[in-house]
């Protein structure tokens, strides 16, 4: 058996269908989404529909690149990369192009864009990968935390410099990996991360008196359980409670001083706070009428109405998911939600069949990435998350994007089909 | 190792279970979005839902004297939506599209409608883009009438502006189709704006858009197939009142602007006027002007590349985008901060040998060494120079760089050099130089003689005509001025921004500001005053010729004043570009408007019809 044939053979097809089911959804939907009866080919690359096809072609020829390639590269020069594309992020800080007030782009000339930032999610699950990877290091060590960390922190602080925050929400999701590989502390942030979220979304809601009401009779039952049952660690049920008076007293500043009036205001309007059709509401109305009115099976391939009026400005972008709602209807929405979870939990599956530390950290810190980005994009659409500017991999329209999604996969793809030769 | 390791395999659980909990979740909600919620069950096959913005109407805008200067009229704005013409001849085959009866009754060709239709599509093929812009109201009613025939075409209601006297077109403005560029920043702040929607471009326009467009409102119908409208969407629940504009009441008095504006005519150049004790802006002259019914409606695009074309540049407010050498009206800023830091006193006499003095001559008969109101009377040129001088050497600031320091934030504070940045778009900050730039300029090595234009107000000094009306309104005043503005009040009487009505005082003694002004009404009164000629018996004024050399050939002429001198009601600025003296033309129009201010009427009217009539030949393009 030649390289190739041994290669084909332990691929795991049915993560590679998955991802293909998604890209082809996605194409149809832009093509859908932009139709344009004056340019009704689907392959025609004066249009975006075309455009998308062309950067599909080119990352399914990456893609099998990656397949080619040796798979202890990518572990050896995990660093590497991770520098390169942190270093760019440098670069788009100094000569970024600003769109929606993102500076995240360089343009590259002949129209060519390209955003660092899709591409330094995937290089830092590689140097993550890469640095958990080595024998001597151990979680359970202060040092080796901090430089994890700092192997997460520094891409997302530059993506923040930017301006990029819903590329630097994207770089949360690595608290999977940490949490998997015993990173002390990682299931209380997860859990206090929830918390967190709450306690903020029923402050802005009930007002901080309510809050204090509650919190405040909460803990006198909780004081009463204890000094009943006589239970210890009473101090530390003392300092939990401390925290969230003091989070619950610091949301309104940080909701007004902290946070930009246009993220204000969509966080507003999510809570029902803000009701405004017109301006900030308008895009999320848009997009749930539009997913609303696709009903059980949808009006049919190209015979959506409310998507077609570019209501929602991202229509093929960021909104893509309400192309799928209005003309696929509930099954075309539950078909790409399944096929997402599917192949998210086969990604985890997968990674917990590695020999190879580097491997399953991998694994890991590329499921996490493509679930922030599903579940925030997703939740968007369907007004449950506020408006944050991150596209659904494989199905938005966006070059950088679907390179950066399927190299990520494809690299994963290569470990998995070599997991064997690891000894 | 082996058991931790166990635990961490577990883990998996968790994370595996909060992908599959959070897939469970979103489609337990896009089944209640997509199967359960009946709302978006009226989105049936046939119906299509039309979002007609209700555009609220544009507050009005009045004068003080709440004469009405600005008000709207509406206009009507056919759209299409090029899929519903589509779509209603696919469904009803009986009735196809009628475009010989739809042309007539548009009143326009089958070319016409094939273009209009091509640019339709071409914006958008399935969103609503104008057809016909700015019906009037006379065809919206027939047209209307029939549109039941025409599937995809509905009405959009609009408002433009329309403006009764024709004054003040650059204080007023105008609006129009919102840029790129605008609706790029709109975006990443309020994102209120929509493209084709209108905004404020110039003027109060600009200034108060958010005032005066009020909010945009929103109907959400359902139309079927032959276009007629359904009823609401959710029973309304989407729909959002529009909410009306505020009205705006100008400091501006319109008798006052028309008559500024009749002055002017034939000369380029600007009148300011304000009233001092509120620092409201009476009169905001630049000429050439325009009509401002001319960037309205249809043709606005022909008439702004026409005006825009002028070698007169009408389109240019001179009044705070033309910056002036000042000449000799300066010389009130110099005497005042010589005064101020002591370096001078009112008694205090400088020689002068007239034309023969050194380094700058004077152009003034007067006695040899005048004291400083003969000086300001006689505007004598070496008096100033010295003056300048004084200051910027007095040893109390150790050494001329810090002198000179001294004296730029003096006129800084007194409102020169920068913008007032209150309601006026578009001003520019006029020039007083900084100290770095002279050192840069002479390499360090500079002294009073160096810089000596400056005392008089010549050199790299330069002010707007706005500027050189606080000075004067800062004199009547004795002392402070109020940042000039053009609005009076808003119509629902809310609060105008804090800016505009707080006090400024830049730091010179009243004391000595009476002073200035005993100088000031001399030039109207005094035997050898610049400006006798233009005294009135009932109204004292007071004011201070200017005659400015530049290099765009004869003398600028320029004027600053204030009457009545114990109680000013009005403190002005005049600026006619190459009318020589100051006396000749500058101070008659500013004498003038003071007349007309005061009295209601003037009774001068040979100078005036000498005024009006009056041309001057401009060969350069400017």
């Amino acid at each position: 058996m030649n390289e190739r044939n041994s290669i084909i053979g332990k691929i795991d097809w049915v993560t590679v269908l998955l991802y293909l089911a998604l890209v082809v959804i996605g194409w149809f939907s832009i093509f859908s989404a932009k139709y344009d009866e004056t340019h009704p080919s689907i392959f025609d690359v004066t249009q975006v529909y075309g455009k998308q096809l062309i950067w599909i072609g080119a990352s399914l020829l990456i893609g099998f690149v990656i397949l080619l390639v040796d798979a202890k590269f990518f572990n050896a020069f995990s660093l590497w990369i991770y520098f390169f594309f942190l270093a760019s992020l440098f670069v788009v800080l100094v000569y970024g192009k600003a769109t929606k007030g993102a500076t995240s782009w360089i343009d590259l000339g002949a129209g060519v864009k390209f955003q660092p930032s899709e591409f330094a999610k995937m290089a830092t699950a590689l140097a993550l990968a890469g640095y958990l990877g080595r024998l001597d290091v151990d979680l359970q060590k202060r040092k080796n935390q901090i430089v994890a960390a700092l192997l997460v922190l520094a891409p997302m602080a530059l993506v923040l410099l930017q301006n990029d925050t819903g590329s630097a929400i994207v770089f949360v999701s690595f608290i999977f990996v940490l949490y998997r590989e015993g990173f002390p502390g990682t299931g209380l942030v997860m859990v206090g991360g929830v918390t967190a979220i709450l306690l903020f979304v029923l402050t802005l809601v009930w007002s901080q008196t309510v809050m204090y009401i509650i919190l405040g009779s909460l803990l006198v039952l909780t004081l009463t359980y204890y000094l009943i049952t006589k239970k210890k660690g009473i101090v530390k049920m003392l300092a939990i409670f401390a925290c969230m008076f003091v989070f619950v007293f610091s949301v309104d500043y940080a909701f007004n001083k902290v946070l930009q009036e246009h993220q204000r205001n969509r966080i507003l309007v999510l809570l029902g706070q803000l009701d405004d059709p017109q301006g900030v509401g308008y895009n999320v109305h848009q997009s749930k009428i539009a997913i609303g009115s696709g009903g059980f099976s949808g009006k049919g391939f190209l015979q959506g109405t409310q998507t077609k009026y570019d209501f929602v400005p991202e229509q093929h972008t960021d909104f893509i998911f309400c192309t799928v709602g209005e003309e696929g209807g509930f099954l075309g929405t539950a078909l790409v939600v399944l096929l997402y979870v599917a192949l998210l939990v086969k990604i985890i599956l997968m990674a917990e069949r590695q020999r190879s530390t580097f491997s399953r950290v991998y694994g890991y810190g590329i499921a996490g990435i493509l679930f922030v980005h599903v579940a925030i994009n997703i939740g968007m659409a369907i007004g449950l998350v506020p408006v944050i500017g991150i596209p659904l991999p494989f199905l938005s329209y966006g070059g950088s994007s679907m390179l950066a999604f399927t190299m990520m996969l494809a690299i994963f793809v290569k470990q998995d089909a070599n997991r064997l030769n690891i000894l | 190792m082996r058991t931790s390791n166990n635990n961490l395999t577990n883990r998996k659980l968790l994370v595996m279970g909060i992908f599959i909990a959070i897939g469970v979740v979103y489609i337990i909600r896009l089944f209640s979005l997509q199967v359960l919620d009946k709302h978006y069950k009226q989105l049936a096959d046939n119906n299509a839902l039309r979002f007609v913005t209700q555009y609220p109407a544009r507050g009005k805008v009045y004068d003080r004297n709440d004469n009405l200067l600005v008000f709207n009229e509406a206009v009507y704005d056919l759209m299409v939506v090029p899929k519903q013409i589509v779509d209603a001849a696919r469904k009803d085959t009986l009735n196809p599209f009628d475009t010989v009866t739809f042309c007539y009754l548009l009143e326009i060709d089958k070319e016409s409608f094939v273009e209009r239709m091509n640019k339709a599509k071409k914006e958008s093929y399935f969103k609503p883009s104008p057809f016909m812009t700015q019906v009037s109201k006379e065809n919206y009613a027939h047209i209307a009438e029939m549109l039941y025939r025409f599937p995809g075409f509905y009405f959009q209601t609009r408002t433009v502006r329309h403006y009764p006297n024709a004054i003040a077109a650059h204080t007023l403005g105008d609006i129009g189709e919102i840029s790129a560029n605008e609706l790029e920043k709109d975006k990443e702040g309020e994102n209120y704006y929509r493209q084709g929607d209108y905004i404020g471009k110039s003027g109060i326009e600009k200034s108060y858009e958010k005032e005066l467009r009020g909010v945009k409102g929103l109907k959400v119908m359902m139309v079927d197939v032959h276009n007629r409208e359904m009823g609401s969407f959710m029973d309304g629940e989407l729909d959002k009142e529009p909410v009306a504009g505020k009205d705006l009441y100008l400091g501006l008095d319109a008798e006052l602007q028309a008559y500024g504006e009749r002055l002017m005519v034939g000369k380029i150049g600007s009148i300011v006027a304000v009233e001092p004790s509120t620092g409201q802006i009476l009169a905001f002259v630049t000429s050439p002007t325009y009509d401002p019914n001319l960037l309205v409606g249809r043709e606005r695009g022909k008439h702004y590349k026409e005006l825009q074309a002028d070698p007169m540049k009408p389109l240019i407010n001179r009044a705070i985008s033309g910056t002036y050498p000042p000449g000799s009206t300066f010389k009130t800023v110099v005497g005042l901060i010589a005064m101020q830091s002591g370096s001078i006193t009112p008694a205090t006499c400088f020689h002068c040998s007239g034309q023969g003095s050194m380094p700058i001559k004077c152009t003034h008969s007067h006695g040899s060494s005048p004291d400083f109101a003969n000086a300001i009377m006689n505007s004598c040129n070496p008096y100033f120079y010295e003056s300048f001088k004084a200051t910027i050497n007095n040893p109390k600031f150790g050494n001329i760089k810090d002198g000179y320091q001294y004296w730029k934030d003096m006129t800084y504070k007194m409102g020169l050099g920068h913008k007032f940045e209150t309601d006026i778009p578009y001003e520019r900050s006029g020039n007083i130089p900084t100290r770095d730039y002279y050192d840069k300029m002479y390499n360090g090595q500079w002294n009073s003689v160096t810089i000596r234009s400056l005392g008089i107000g010549q050199g790299e000094v330069l002010v707007t005509p706005l500027q050189l009306c606080n000075i004067a309104a800062f004199i009547a005043n004795e002392g402070y001025y109020y940042p000039p503005h053009l609005i009076k009040c808003f119509g629902d009487s809310t609060a105008i921004p804090e800016v505009m009505t707080t006090k400024v005082d830049p730091g010179i003694d009243p004391k000595y500001v009476r002073t200035m002004k005993k100088g000031l009404r001399t030039v109207f009164s005094g035997p050898a005053g610049t400006a006798r000629r233009f005294e009135l018996k009932d109204i004292p004024q007071c004011g201070k010729t200017g005659t400015a050399q530049n290099p765009h050939g004869n003398y600028h002429s320029n004027f600053i004043a204030f009457a009545p001198a114990d109680d000013p009601k009005i403190a002005l600025a005049v600026i006619i570009e190459n009318g020589g003296y100051g006396a000749t033309w500058a101070a008659p129009i500013a004498s003038l408007m003071i007349e007309k201010y005061i009295r209601g009427y003037t009774v001068r009217e040979d100078l005036e019809k000498r005024i009006m009539d009056g041309r001057i030949s401009y060969k350069n393009e400017r």
